[in-house]
């Protein structure tokens, strides 16, 4: 048993030297605009900031942000077509240089972003290390706008220009340099290897993904209406996490592409920031949540994380960062004999079928309603069990007229047993959707049912030369 | 001709009766929409008796379909609107609602259903005519209650004439004249009876086609009869001053308020019996200025019939309950038109379970109106007068599926029928019946 009665250490030492307190940065996007929000931050609790990305000011359009809401919820995507920074580069260096001064152990980073030409690199390098940034991220990812003009995403798509450019950063730059990779290209690792040829000590990833978030019905104008036009933008927040999971991860098992990395993408609480880390990301960079809650969300973020790492014997985030990369493996080395099914636990069960219906109509028909009639064998469908329903005759019960109807008082759970699906554990794939659709914690669970076959991998069964485990025979 | 013309609304009524379930917003209305779990086959429909698919009209408002949730819940149930607020969905749809057993929180169907049909009538009320072709064959109704509204309103959608014979000078039955004010105004349950009119059901108001010789008339000019009639009048006090002008029924006195402009009451009310028509009496008395309103019922809480957020809620608008007490008569000054007292006993179980009144427990409850709630007598004189329709216990006869009574060419549907159920009831009567009567007309007249 863990000792428990310890504080774990969230610091983070990031590609060679750059120290922040925890793993929490806020990304280069319109949180860390100006100084001001910066320290507000970094008050807040935030152990980094990427600055808004520097580069030559630019004129923005109003409207700029759209964002997709589900059943109910607000911004579970968002997507903006802003630019770089619109301030002049001597006011953000100016104010790079006070809140370093005021804030020695944070880490403030440079997020660049020039014409494709050396001079420029170089000059920008100079003047963002004079003013006490603690290391450098280029901004390679940006997809709209400032891609038009061959820069952003233009430059993160075409591996060359990624070393080309990386390499030329490296030429003058005396702190880490980060890439920053764009999702936008059908193989993010070429890109990642392209950096770390090019000289990169890490890798931030993801920026933001093409987008166009919806359409307005009445106008016919897509979101972000900009005088009646509009064009694609950068998606991120909530809905974009499993996108940028993967990507960390081909990054991260990639031999020849993984560095440092910087995990970005849908990170809104603690629990993202860990599955970040568990893949091999060093730290965590944040953006949307804030944009919606603020920067008080820091808090829970890193208290989540204390107390989880406590509850596991974490001291330090180096104990369990990249522990889930060996987890991933290539499909055709997942073990074909593996076989679980569905366990419907009936004392929970409120009896609302979605899992019933979802099997019928998304799965494999291995779900039935036939606990409380018999069973002949033949499954009734579900159209015939909604039309049974809409033909019973049901009135409003009235005790001064019912007095004579018997309660049931033999049902053994609280749902009636003619709403309690039951499994057909023969029938049954294991395929997990029941127990996704069941609304209610702990009722559907899916268990191992023992095959008694050896374990065998679709590579194995092929006789796949490529297999490792054949390799070693 | 509307059938509100002779219905003007007191705006001091509506003052005095505020909705109890006010609107959701629409904010509101879709958050609690998104909440529903879409269930399949749901129980909540099922516990509704016109089985309003409800899943489908919620996720309809979440979707920001309102039109198509309104006709959703139309095509089950043509009175959906007064539905929505009459209904005691606790112990109906939300009472089924599966969250009781998960987060006790059921959806607001109830509310959320008025949402829908609150913005079917802003946008017009337009209805969808399922079948436009006229067919052979008409069917007459008595009564204009829920029960003959919805069989009236089937019919025109499957193609066939009706004619709604009401004695009374507005439709709608208890629907206009017997619901609180505050769940459901007179005004409402018209522009509802609006819509049926509009389908072309034709109503003759005032109309007495009870007799004989009018009954042999219908059945002779029409091919079937639906009896929606409903039940008739109250149940009497019977003990001395029973039949003091100051002891008016509840029915009389809900009608009294809502559609007879009667604004003023006494000042010290009783109401007599714990059912849910007594309630409406004992609230609405509350609303009318009584400083006090007593409810006394010879049972104990637990035998009230009405139902208990019924109860809870009169209760908190300072309704007080004397259980065990039996009225045995009226106390007035001779010659007077003023009530003084009731007088009444305690009463107790005996060893078989029997009320015995205890009569050295006499007492009187100072009061200058009594209004008995004693439940509604079943209309067995003109029920005689239908030849060959059975009756059992006050309740007409009928076989479930098809309304159709002992008599092939009456049917019947709503509280004559069911002894005196919900509105939803008698919808779910007259739209299963108006569908059983659609095929055998369309036999009869090919």
């Amino acid at each position: 048993m863990a000792e428990k009665n310890f504080t774990p250490d969230l610091s983070v030492m990031f590609a060679g030297n750059i120290y922040s307190p925890n793993p929490f940065w806020l990304a280069s996007a319109p949180p860390t605009n100006c100084g001001e929000q910066v320290m507000r931050a970094f008050d807040a609790g935030w152990g980094g900031a990427v600055w808004k990305t520097l580069g030559d000011p630019i004129v923005n359009v109003s409207s700029r942000y759209s964002s997709i809401d589900w059943n109910g919820q607000r911004m579970m995507g968002l997507n903006n077509i802003e630019l770089i920074t619109d301030r002049p580069l001597e006011v953000n260096l100016h104010e790079i240089s006070e809140v370093k001064k005021r804030y020695p152990k944070h880490a403030v980073i440079a997020s660049l972003m020039v014409e494709s030409k050396r001079e420029a690199w170089h000059k920008i390098v100079r003047q963002t290390e004079d003013a006490g940034a603690d290391g450098l991220e280029l901004n390679f990812g940006c997809p709209h706008g400032m891609s038009e003009r061959g820069m952003g995403s233009a430059v993160g798509q075409v591996p060359e220009y990624t070393e080309m450019i990386t390499a030329w950063v490296k030429e003058k730059a005396r702190t880490p340099v980060l890439v920053k990779l764009t999702p936008n290209i059908s193989d993010i690792r070429v890109v990642a290897r392209a950096a770390k040829r090019g000289g990169a000590d890490g890798l931030s990833a993801i920026n933001t993904i093409n987008s166009i978030t919806g359409i307005d019905l009445d106008t016919f104008v897509p979101r972000p209406n900009v005088d009646g036009k509009s064009s694609h933008g950068g998606y991120c927040g909530p809905a974009v996490k499993p996108i940028a999971l993967n990507m960390v991860q081909q990054v991260q098992g990639d031999a020849e592409a993984s560095l440092p990395l910087s995990g970005i993408g849908g990170i809104s609480d603690w629990r993202d920031a860990v599955e970040f880390l568990l893949l091999g990301c060093s730290n965590v960079q944040v953006c949307t949540a804030v944009m919606h809650y603020g920067y008080r969300i820091v808090e829970d973020m890193a208290d989540g994380l204390t107390n989880w790492m406590r509850e596991k014997g974490f001291g330090k985030i180096a104990d369990f960062q990249g522990k889930s990369l060996r987890n991933v493996q290539e499909w055709k080395h997942l073990n074909l004999n593996y076989k679980i099914v569905a366990r419907i636990h009936e004392e929970k069960c409120i009896g609302c079928e979605l899992c019933y219906t979802a099997c019928w109509d998304g799965a494999h028909q291995c779900i039935h309603l036939d606990r409380a009639g018999s069973n002949d064998g033949k499954h009734m469908t579900p159209a015939t069990h909604e039309a049974i329903s809409k033909q019973s005759i049901a009135t409003t019960p009235i005790p001064k007229l019912d007095h004579a109807r018997a309660v049931n008082g033999s049902e053994p759970y609280a749902t009636p047993l003619a709403r309690i699906p039951r499994v057909d554990e023969d029938e049954c794939v294991g395929c997990n959707l029941c127990s996704l659709v069941c609304p209610v914690e702990g009722c559907i669970t899916m268990e191992q049912v023992e095959t008694h076959l050896a374990a065998q991998s679709w590579a194995q069964r092929m006789g796949d030369a490529s297999n490792p485990a054949r390799k070693r025979d | 001709m509307s059938t509100a013309q002779n219905y003007e609304e007191n705006p001091e009524l509506v003052a005095r009766f505020p909705e109890i379930h006010p609107p959701l917003d629409q904010v509101s209305a879709v958050t609690e929409a998104n909440r529903c779990l879409y269930c399949f086959d749901a129980p909540c429909m099922a516990a509704c008796p016109t089985h309003i698919d409800v899943p489908r009209f919620i996720k309809k408002i979440a979707q920001g379909n309102l039109r198509g949730s309104a006709l959703t819940i139309l095509d089950a149930n043509i009175l959906g609107a007064s539905c929505a607020r009459v209904c005691p969905v606790d112990v109906l749809c939300e009472g089924a609602c599966v969250f009781h057993r998960y987060n006790k929180q059921p959806i607001e169907i109830g509310r959320l259903q008025r949402h829908a049909m609150d913005a079917f009538w802003r946008d017009g009320a337009e209805l969808e005519r399922k079948a436009a072709a006229e067919r052979p064959g008409r069917v007459a109704c008595i009564g204009a209650g829920p029960a003959s509204l919805s069989f009236g309103a089937e019919m025109r959608m499957q193609g066939f004439r009706v004619t709604v014979f009401e004695q009374k000078p507005l439709p709608g039955g208890l629907n206009t004249y017997g619901v609180a004010e505050y769940k459901l105004r007179s005004s409402d349950s018209l522009r509802e009876i609006e819509l049926v009119r509009s389908l072309g059901v034709e109503f003759r108001f005032g109309k007495d086609v009870t007799s004989e010789a009018a009954l042999t008339q219908l059945e002779k000019d029409w091919d079937f009869i639906f009896l929606g009639i409903g039940l008739g009048r109250m149940r009497e006090l019977e003990i001395p001053g029973g039949k003091h002008p100051g002891v008016v029924d509840a029915l009389k006195f809900i009608e009294d308020y809502k559609t007879g402009g009667l604004l003023k009451i006494g000042r010290h009310v009783v109401v007599v019996g714990a059912g849910n028509t007594a309630i409406d009496a004992a609230r609405a008395a509350m609303r009318l200025g009584a400083e006090s309103v007593r409810m006394l019922y010879r049972r104990g809480e637990s035998s009230m019939s009405a139902f208990s957020f019924e109860y809870e809620q009169a209760k908190r608008e300072g309704v007080v309950f004397h259980w065990w007490t039996q009225p045995v008569g009226i106390a007035a000054a001779a010659n007077s038109s003023k009530l003084e007292a009731i007088d009444c006993v305690r009463t107790e179980l005996d060893s078989n379970g029997g009320l015995r009144p205890n009569a050295e427990s006499r007492f009187a409850i100072p009061c200058d109106m009594v209004i008995p709630a004693i439940g509604q007598l079943p209309l067995m004189e003109f029920l005689g007068r239908c030849r060959g329709v059975q009756v059992d216990g006050g309740c007409v006869i009928v076989d479930r599926a098809t309304g159709q009574t002992s008599n092939p060419k009456y049917f019947a549907g709503g509280d004559c029928v069911n002894g005196g159920r919900e509105v939803v009831d008698a919808v779910a009567d007259g739209k299963r019946t108006a569908l059983a009567v659609a095929e055998l007309l369309e036999k009869l007249h090919g």
